[in-house]
């Protein structure tokens, strides 16, 4: 399977990246050769295999149901480029 | 000072612990060592001499007492994928710009619970994707090896670049690192370090930023195998904050070292000779097992017929997995921000600003892979093909091999902005070719030094093991490093 460049174009606004024409042609060839290359899975015969879901056999941990943590908004918005009172700030999306 | 960045752990550890030097002595050798050599090496993206002295301070006060940890006072760098409270930690990208977390890794947590102490973060590809650490925002590392009779600079490999120039040159005692699909064990075959992975699982991820999470692994880069085995006790845990961490005791991995390898099953897959490879990583490979066969060991050919088919199936596994990782760096909540018209337009800004070519190539092809009517032609074949990599390995130790030798890298470290690599992205893939199975497999593998090539640069080779095995592979890598002694790069810079 190859790309073409309305397929990248529509990939990347997927992936949340602006990308110019020029980003988008070069993208193409890249995609392209890496799928190209992938394409060598084809000759492999997975019939009745199984897919890898835990790549060390081990049942999932839990942990009791109960609040750990918590109390922190300040360590959390600390690092934000834009707050208020302890809000993420964003550009308008309600009109 | 020279002489005190020249000790290892172990004997740093031994001196300080005899009280014949001082953790602040120790660590304002290694500070001067980096502010000599940053500005050529590039070693360090960030330094913390305030942090490293207090916590020499208090190395010392706890020798003083009798309450030294294991790692008291021994001078750690940390690759720059690790959370350090308050401290730098940007993976080496642009997107995480002015990023210090509230938080600790379990990984630097247990370090500095046993003593060790912080002396700055480490270069490193972008979010670790990279072979030869010139993904990095912060420019390349530099490796400390030059060819005999050459002036040009080298790449140290990658991801974990910044890690092996550290130990290699000696800025640090030991570093932590991480291997997704060979970045520790590539670096430190590259800069005649010892780096291991261990298997996935053995070390937490909590506070590790995530690139491939089925993949991502962390392990130390150090000057010898005994080191590696010491820092390796100290970052392992059982860790109830990642759920992929396992309950299995941490072994003194130290007391492997000086185990004979006597009537050990070593397995030589055939898969692994491919097309292209050098001579002398060939000639390094039947070397190395003419050193376990004196030391003992037995020989044995075995098959993993499914080698090949590692890189491509890695290729899909790995961006899909980073693509849903990286899908948090919005320009919201932490890092780079580029205003937009609108919500949309400020997160499509942000991250064709913040993330560099090759991020946005590998979140391309994970975001394709994944895409609507894609999902079972490529993520779930993928993962087929993994269980059918995973299973050869699981054959050939069902027969009774014990571990696997084999090479780690094609070739010798290759040179910063190679044309032909930079020109074609599936060629640097390509560097990975013997590392990425065992991640593929979540196995344990060690890169040991084994030789220097005709050029003077070294080479490494592999160990591969079973899974939690991984004293096993000090034992063995030990062996090898007694037989083929230690490898320093001549001081130029």
């Amino acid at each position: 399977m190859s790309v073409d460049l309305a397929t990248v174009k529509r990939v990347a606004r997927l992936a949340r990246i602006a990308v110019s024409e020029e980003d988008a042609a070069r993208m193409t060839g890249e995609l392209n050769g890496i799928l190209g290359f992938v394409e060598q899975l084809d000759e492999v015969d997975v019939t009745g295999v199984e897919p890898m879901t835990s790549v060390m056999p081990m049942a999932m941990k839990k942990r009791a149901d109960v609040v750990t943590d918590g109390g922190k908004a300040d360590a959390i918005v600390a690092n934000a480029p834009a707050t208020d009172r302890n809000f993420f700030q964003v550009p308008k999306v309600v009109e | 000072m020279s002489e005190l960045t020249s000790l290892t752990i172990a004997e740093a550890r031994a001196k300080l612990a005899a009280k014949e030097i001082k953790a602040v002595e120790l660590t304002d050798a290694y500070l001067s060592a980096i502010e000599g050599a940053n500005g050529a090496l590039n070693a360090y993206v960030a330094v913390t001499p305030e942090i490293a002295r207090d916590m020499a301070k208090t190395s010392d006060a706890r020798i003083a007492d009798g309450k030294a940890g294991v790692l008291e006072g021994i001078p750690l760098g940390v690759k720059d994928l690790f959370a350090t409270r308050d401290v730098h930690t940007q993976a080496c990208s642009h997107i995480l710009d002015g990023f210090k977390p509230k938080y600790e890794s379990t990984v630097t947590q247990n370090l500095w619970d046993a003593g060790a102490v912080m002396l700055g973060k480490l270069n490193m590809d972008e979010f670790a994707m990279g072979s030869s650490n010139e993904n990095s925002y912060y420019g390349p590392a530099v490796n400390p090896w030059k060819a005999e009779g050459s002036d040009e600079k080298r790449v140290p490999g990658g991801s974990s670049g910044g890690s092996a120039v550290a130990v290699a040159a000696k800025l640090c005692a030991g570093a932590t690192a991480t291997d997704t699909g060979g970045s520790i064990r590539q670096p430190a075959a590259f800069t005649g370090t010892v780096g291991i992975k261990p298997t996935y699982g053995r070390c937490s991820r909590f506070g590790i930023v995530a690139f491939a999470s089925s993949l991502d692994q962390a392990g130390p880069i150090a000057r010898d195998v005994r080191d590696a085995a010491i820092l390796l006790k100290s970052m392992a845990s059982i860790d109830p904050k990642d759920t992929t961490s396992v309950d299995l005791p941490v072994p003194d991995y130290e007391k492997a070292i000086g185990g004979s390898v006597k009537g050990m099953k070593i397995g030589i897959p055939r898969e692994y000779r491919i097309e292209g490879m050098s001579e002398e990583i060939e000639a390094l490979w039947q070397q190395g097992i003419a050193w376990l066969k004196e030391a003992g060991a037995e020989i044995v050919d075995i098959s993993l017929p499914h080698t090949k088919y590692a890189l491509p199936a890695y290729y899909i596994v790995a961006p899909a997995e980073a693509s849903s990782n990286l899908a948090r760096y919005d320009g919201v909540r932490y890092g780079l921000r580029v205003d937009g018209k609108d919500i949309a337009d400020m997160y499509e800004k942000t991250r064709a600003a913040g993330f560099g070519k090759e991020v946005q190539r590998r979140i391309m092809i994970g975001t394709y892979v994944l895409s609507a009517g894609y999902y079972d032609a490529y993520y779930l074949k993928a993962q087929k093909v993994r269980t059918l990599i995973k299973r050869d390995f699981e054959l050939a130790f069902e027969a009774g091999v014990d571990a696997i030798l084999a090479p780690i890298t094609p070739s010798s470290a290759f040179a910063i902005g190679d044309k032909e690599l930079a020109a074609d992205p599936v060629k640097m893939y390509q560097q990975d070719v013997f590392t990425i199975t065992l991640n593929m497999a979540g196995l344990p593998g060690i890169s040991v030094p084994a030789g220097l090539d005709s050029k003077g640069l070294p080479l490494g080779l592999q160990v591969i093991g079973k899974p939690f095995e991984e004293e096993t592979l000090f034992k063995t890598a030990h062996v090898i490093e007694q037989a083929a002694g230690k490898f320093t790069p001549a001081k130029w810079w």
